[in-house]
C-alpha cells in the first residue's frame, strides 16, 4: 500500500489490518507517554483545500504522536487564494521533500488524481474530496463499531447499521457503505427520495424512506449532516419536516435496541438531524469516535511511511529470483 | 541444517534460567516477565509457569511489542503490530525481565528498552535469551542465557516452540541470509 484514496481500492485484508494495527495504536494514546519515534524525520503535509476541523487536527496529532513534522497547509491565506493551482502548489510541496501528502479537496478525485501525477513522489492520504470517499472516516467509524459491539476484534459480520439522512452529499456514507459490507456488515440507507443518489441501487446496501420501521433492527445508527453548503436546491420543504421525519429525536431513541450505539461523523446540526438530547446520550459514541480518529490515522500513517515500499519491491525481487 | 538444542536442552535452560532470575533477584517478590513477541512472550509463559511451580505462587507476566521502536523500519517492508500486555502493577520500581528467543545484534533489545521507557521507569532490567548467537552490534548483553551457541553471519538460527510450530527445537540452518 503507498496511497489511501478509497475503500473501493482497499482489500478485506487491508482493511482488518488497519484496524488491528489501530487497536495497538489506541494503547499509545492511553499510556503516559504520547509519543512513538516511528516516523521520526518525515514530513507530512496537511493540505486542507476546502474547510475542516476534526480531521485536520486529528491528523495532525495521529502524525505529530509518530514523530512526524506536520506542515498545514489551508487554502485560506495561501497562494491558492491567489488563483494557483494544484498542480503547482504539488509541485512546490514535493520540492520542499514531503513524504506524504494528505489531502482534502471539494473535487471528488482530486486525492487520485494527485497520487497519480508525474510531480508527486509521497504517499497520499484522501481526507475527503467533493461527493466521492472520506475512507480514513470509514475505518474510524468500522473500529468504533467493532469495539463496541464485536470485541474489538475480527470483522462485523452479521451486524445492522443504518445510515441516515443526507446520503446524496455525504463522501462518509459512500466510504462507509463499501467499508462495512466488505467487512460483513448489512448496511441500509435511510433518507429522502431527493438525498439519494442516482444510482444508489447498485451500493452494496438497502434503501428504506420509514426511519422508524428500520429503527428497531439497528445495532449502528449513523446519522449524516444536511450538508446545507452543498445544497443549491430544494431537497425538502422545510427543516422542520426533514427533522420530523428523518431526524433523530426522543420518541425514535426509545425504538432502539438495548445496545445499540449512536454515531455522527460531525459536526452536528444540533437540532436538525439529532436532538442535543440524542447527542449527548450514553448511547452516543460521537465524542469516541473523534478519539479513535487518531489511532485509526496513526495506523494508516505507519502503515503508508513506515516501511520503504521501494525496499519491500526489492526484497520480493530477490527472493523470487 | 542441524538441531542446535532438542527439546530436551530447551526445556532444561528454561527450568535453570527460571532458577536463576529467581537466585539474581532473591525470589519472586518484585520481579515482572516481559516477554517480546512472538517466541519470546511464550518462552515467558514458560518460564512463569515454572516460577509458579517453585515459589507456589503466581509472577506478573505479559509482553512488550517493539516494532514501533525499531532502527530498521525503513529498510523493510511495513510490518503488522503484536499485542503490548502490561500486568496490572505495571513496570513502576519492579524488576523487569525481558525475554526473548535469539539475541543477535543486540538492536531488538535496544528498541526494547526505549519501549520500556514510555511505559515506566522500572528498578533493573535485565534480559534473559534461549541462545546467544553472538555478534553483537551494540554495547548490550544478556543476563540469562539458554545456551551460547556460536555461529557466522551467515548461518541462521530458527527457534521452533511447540505452542506455534508443534515442535521444541532450535535449528542452525546453514543457508546464507539476506543481507541487511
Amino acid at each position: 500500500m503507498k496511497h489511501l484514496l478509497s475503500i473501493e481500492d482497499l482489500s478485506y485484508e487491508e482493511a482488518l489490518s488497519i484496524l488491528d494495527t489501530a487497536h495497538e495504536m489506541a494503547r499509545v494514546s492511553d499510556g503516559p507517554v504520547k509519543k512513538l519515534p516511528t516516523l521520526r524525520g518525515r514530513t507530512i503535509v496537511n493540505l486542507f483545500l476546502e474547510d475542516s476541523t476534526r480531521t485536520r487536527i486529528s491528523f495532525e496529532a495521529a502524525a505529530k504522536r509518530l514523530s512526524a513534522d506536520v506542515i498545514n497547509f489551508a487554502a485560506k491565506g495561501s497562494s491558492v487564494s491567489k488563483g494557483e493551482s494544484l498542480k503547482d502548489t504539488a509541485q512546490t510541496l514535493q520540492a520542499m521533500g514531503t513524504d506524504a501528502v494528505i489531502i482534502r479537496h471539494s473535487a471528488s478525485g482530486s486525492a487520485h488524481w494527485l497520487a497519480h501525477s508525474p510531480w508527486m513522489n509521497g504517499s497520499v492520504i484522501n481526507a475527503g474530496d467533493g461527493t466521492h470517499e472520506h475512507p480514513t472516516q470509514a475505518l474510524l467509524d468500522a473500529f468504533t463499531i467493532r469495539k463496541h459491539l464485536c470485541g474489538g476484534a475480527g470483522d462485523l459480520g452479521g451486524m445492522n447499521v443504518g445510515i441516515v439522512g443526507d446520503v446524496l452529499h455525504s463522501r462518509v456514507a459512500r466510504s462507509n457503505v463499501l467499508l462495512l459490507s466488505k467487512l460483513g456488515a448489512n448496511v441500509v440507507l435511510i433518507a429522502p427520495p431527493t438525498l439519494l443518489p442516482v444510482g444508489v441501487e447498485s451500493w452494496p446496501a438497502t434503501v428504506s424512506y420509514d426511519f422508524n420501521r428500520e429503527i428497531p433492527k439497528l445495532d449502528a445508527l449513523m446519522m449524516l449532516r444536511v450538508q446545507q453548503e452543498r445544497m443549491n436546491d430544494y431537497f425538502f420543504p422545510t427543516s422542520r419536516e426533514y427533522a420530523q421525519y428523518f431526524g433523530l429525536n426522543r420518541d425514535r431513541l426509545t425504538l432502539l435496541k438495548q445496545n445499540s450505539i449512536i454515531m455522527h461523523p460531525g459536526p452536528m446540526n444540533r437540532g436538525l438531524e439529532i436532538t442535543a438530547e440524542c447527542a449527548d446520550s450514553a448511547r452516543s459514541v460521537i465524542v469516541e469516535q473523534v478519539k479513535n480518529g487518531v489511532s485509526v490515522r496513526m495506523a494508516v500513517l505507519y502503515l503508508l511511511l513506515a516501511g520503504s515500499s521501494e525496499i519491500a519491491s526489492a526484497v520480493n525481487a530477490e527472493v523470487n529470483a | 541444517m542441524s538441531i542446535a538444542m532438542p527439546a530436551v536442552d530447551i526445556s532444561r535452560a528454561i527450568t535453570r534460567i527460571s532458577h536463576e532470575i529467581l537466585e539474581r533477584n532473591g525470589g519472586s517478590d518484585s520481579i515482572t516477565l516481559l516477554g517480546i513477541p512472538t517466541r519470546g512472550a511464550h518462552l515467558a509463559k514458560r518460564i512463569a509457569s515454572q516460577i509458579a511451580q517453585i515459589e507456589g505462587r503466581e509472577v506478573p507476566v505479559g509482553t512488550l511489542d517493539i516494532t514501533l521502536h525499531r532502527d530498521d523500519l525503513r529498510m523493510r517492508p511495513p510490518r503488522g503490530l503484536a499485542p503490548t500486555l502490561i500486568p496490572t502493577q505495571g513496570i513502576e520500581g519492579r524488576d523487569v525481565i525481558l525475554i526473548d528467543d535469539v539475541f543477535y545484534s543486540g538492536r531488538t533489545i535496544r528498541a526494547a528498552l526505549d519501549a520500556l521507557g514510555e511505559i515506566g521507569r522500572p528498578r533493573t532490567v535485565q534480559l534473559a535469551v534461549l541462545v546467544d548467537r553472538g555478534h553483537r552490534e551494540l554495547p548490550i548483553r544478556a543476563d540469562f542465557v539458554g545456551k551460547n551457541l556460536p555461529t557466522s553471519r551467515l548461518q541462521s538460527v530458527k527457534v521452533h516452540l511447540s505452542e506455534l510450530d508443534g515442535i521444541d527445537e532450535v535449528l542452525l540452518e546453514e543457508e546464507a541470509v539476506i543481507s541487511q
